[in-house]
């Protein structure tokens, strides 16, 4: 996948960097902090729910139960890996079909037991493979985009690095959307883009700023409901300030979703999409 | 991963190509031979020697399949902005405009199928690969609002490269927007039925085109998430033969059944009756078999 390609990370390269195409760069980052870390600091007595109960487990996504401050919650990210045995075992954080799968497991036991459902967004997209195609990739995003649609739960989506395409939005259909200063949400790589645009996959710097996919940019469209700053020097081992931001950002959330009844909250949830126009 | 519809070139069955030389002139690519676009597409847009499908265009489609006369386009006029200001936008969007004559990437309206009622949109592929952008989100979350006020059922064309790249996040978002609305139509027990045509890949086969009742195909199409050469460069191999062709996806039960195009407009007003155009037990005993095929 494009993402693994340091394309374009020369340090020697004399021009200032693009800003938008430092965001991606910056999003990618290996020591960057992923769901199973933010899911160490954010949540206690995690339980991990395994499996889509079907055809496997795809550690590409890792679902659980959890405690959030005193609210049982239901966790679902997205986890790309840090060790390269890690990274091969996750996919590079490409889901397959049984990840999606697991995820609506995780969504309708959230709904049964009215936990809260907080998704940590970080794919470079869903997996583009022969066995993903076999087993209806197109179609499970589909399915998981109408559960989100319909789950009478709040749910809270954070994306944390990268929000590639289809892969990214399935988690992203939520009351609450929050991105981290340093992620990007894109219909498409800015690699992708820059070889069809430009037939050039090194113009992808480029390709970063016409596609407006930073977190402000995303804000200006009134797609993110909050964007976090993130310390200097954030990374795994220097992560707990933005982590606090983070945690008081779904604590609002969640004050303002749960005193809502499931009904009024997926209208307004529905509602707000739709009022998405665009123009 | 990539969902544009310059990765669709693969030849399938029913692909086709346009001659770089005579712009008028198509070559069938199930025979080889040459023909003149106008006449071939005016009419069921098949190969007139080999009988391999061509891509049809979204009126002759409706023509092909309403009763005469009953279709009532709505939103006829709708035009998207260029929201991102993307670089050549507005000029790709005029050379389409004037190339496809279509306003946009698809037609929604209302119409009769031998006598049933239904709300009808069809996706056009001459218009930029009947990629989504705002414009056909929009049209596609106002048929499926149309059709829940008037309690009617909802039949949709696809064909699509997949999400707008120029539309950016936006484009994405209408995945979500169109799931919604289509989420809202179902919920009052209405009937949605997809028909998936060459091509139906990306963002479209990710939501609305994947969340129908049934879901029908036409034979030889290329139906998938990711565009095969994005699949080929992943594995880094050759794909199986026949890999994303409608039949393909029948053999490992993603859609219902595989209908040649002579036989949809009858396959469609079965599904339709069986469904009442309500598709509700409340209208148990109130003639619910009224109005069937005759």
């Amino acid at each position: 996948m494009a993402s693994l390609k340091k394309t374009g990370s020369n340090p020697a390269a004399a021009a200032p960097l693009e800003p938008a195409w430092e965001r991606v760069m910056n999003a990618r980052k290996e020591d960057r902090p992923q769901a199973r870390d933010y899911m160490e600091k954010l949540f206690r007595g995690v339980f991990e729910v395994q499996g889509d109960q079907c055809m496997g487990n795809d550690e590409a996504i890792v679902t659980a139960i959890a405690w959030f401050e005193t609210f049982p919650v239901t966790v679902i990210g997205q986890q790309k890996g840090h060790t390269l045995e890690e990274r091969m075992r996750c996919n590079f954080g490409m889901p397959s079909p049984e990840g999606y799968r697991k995820s609506m497991r995780a969504l309708k036991q959230a709904e049964k037991f009215q936990r809260p459902v907080i998704c940590l967004v970080d794919t470079p997209g869903a997996f583009c493979g022969v066995e993903a195609e076999a087993k209806g990739q197109g179609r499970v995003i589909a399915e998981h985009l109408r559960a989100m649609a319909t789950v009478k739960t709040p749910c809270i989506s954070i994306i944390i690095g990268e929000g590639g395409s289809g892969g990214a939005l399935a988690l992203s259909l939520a009351d609450r959307l929050i991105m981290l200063e340093n992620s990007y949400f894109s219909v498409i790589s800015p690699e992708g883009a820059a070889s069809i645009l430009f037939k050039d996959s090194s113009m992808a710097s480029e390709a970063a700023k016409n596609l407006k996919l930073t977190a402000s940019d995303l804000k200006s469209f009134h797609i993110v409901d909050a964007v976090i700053r993130e310390q200097s020097g954030f990374s795994r081992t220097q992560m707990d300030e933005s982590t606090d931001e983070i945690r008081k950002a779904i604590r609002v959330s969640l004050k303002q979703l749960t005193r809502l009844s499931p009904d009024r909250l997926v209208e307004n949830r529905q509602q707000k999409f739709l009022n998405m126009r665009g123009f | 991963m990539n969902l544009f519809m310059e990765e669709l070139n693969t030849a399938v069955s029913s692909e086709q190509a346009v001659l770089a030389d005579a712009p008028d002139m198509l070559r069938c690519s199930g025979c080889g031979r040459d023909m003149v676009a106008d006449v071939v597409l005016a009419g069921d847009a098949a190969c007139p020697y080999c009988g391999s499908l061509f891509r049809q265009p979204a009126y002759r489609r409706i023509e092909a399949i309403v009763d005469s006369g009953s279709f009532i386009e709505i939103e006829r006029e709708a035009e998207g902005r260029d929201p991102l200001s993307f670089p050549g936008y507005k000029t790709k969007i005029e050379k389409e405009r004037m190339k496809s004559k279509m306003q946009e990437g698809v037609v929604i309206g209302k119409a009769t199928i031998k006598g049933l009622r239904t709300a009808l949109a069809v996706m056009d592929s001459y218009f930029m690969m009947g990629s989504m952008g705002t414009v056909v989100g929009e049209k596609i979350v106002i048929l499926a609002e149309f059709a829940l006020t008037n309690r009617l059922p909802l039949v949709i064309f696809c064909a699509s490269g997949g999400a707008r790249m120029q539309e950016g996040i936006l484009s994405l978002m209408q995945m979500s927007r169109t799931t919604i609305a289509l989420a809202r139509h179902s919920a009052a027990g209405l009937l949605h039925v997809n028909v998936l045509t060459h091509p139906t890949t990306g963002g479209v086969t990710a939501s609305f085109a994947m969340q129908g009742d049934i879901t029908l195909a036409e034979p030889g199409a290329l139906i998938g998430f990711a565009g095969p050469r994005v699949i080929e460069q992943t594995v880094r191999d050759k794909l199986p033969e026949g890999f994303q062709t409608a039949e393909y996806l029948y053999e490992h039960g993603l859609i219902d059944r595989i209908v040649e195009r002579r036989d949809l407009r009858e396959t469609l007003a079965a599904l339709l009756a069986l469904h009442n155009g309500d598709g509700s037990l409340r209208t148990y005993g109130k003639g619910v078999f009224d109005g069937g095929v005759s």
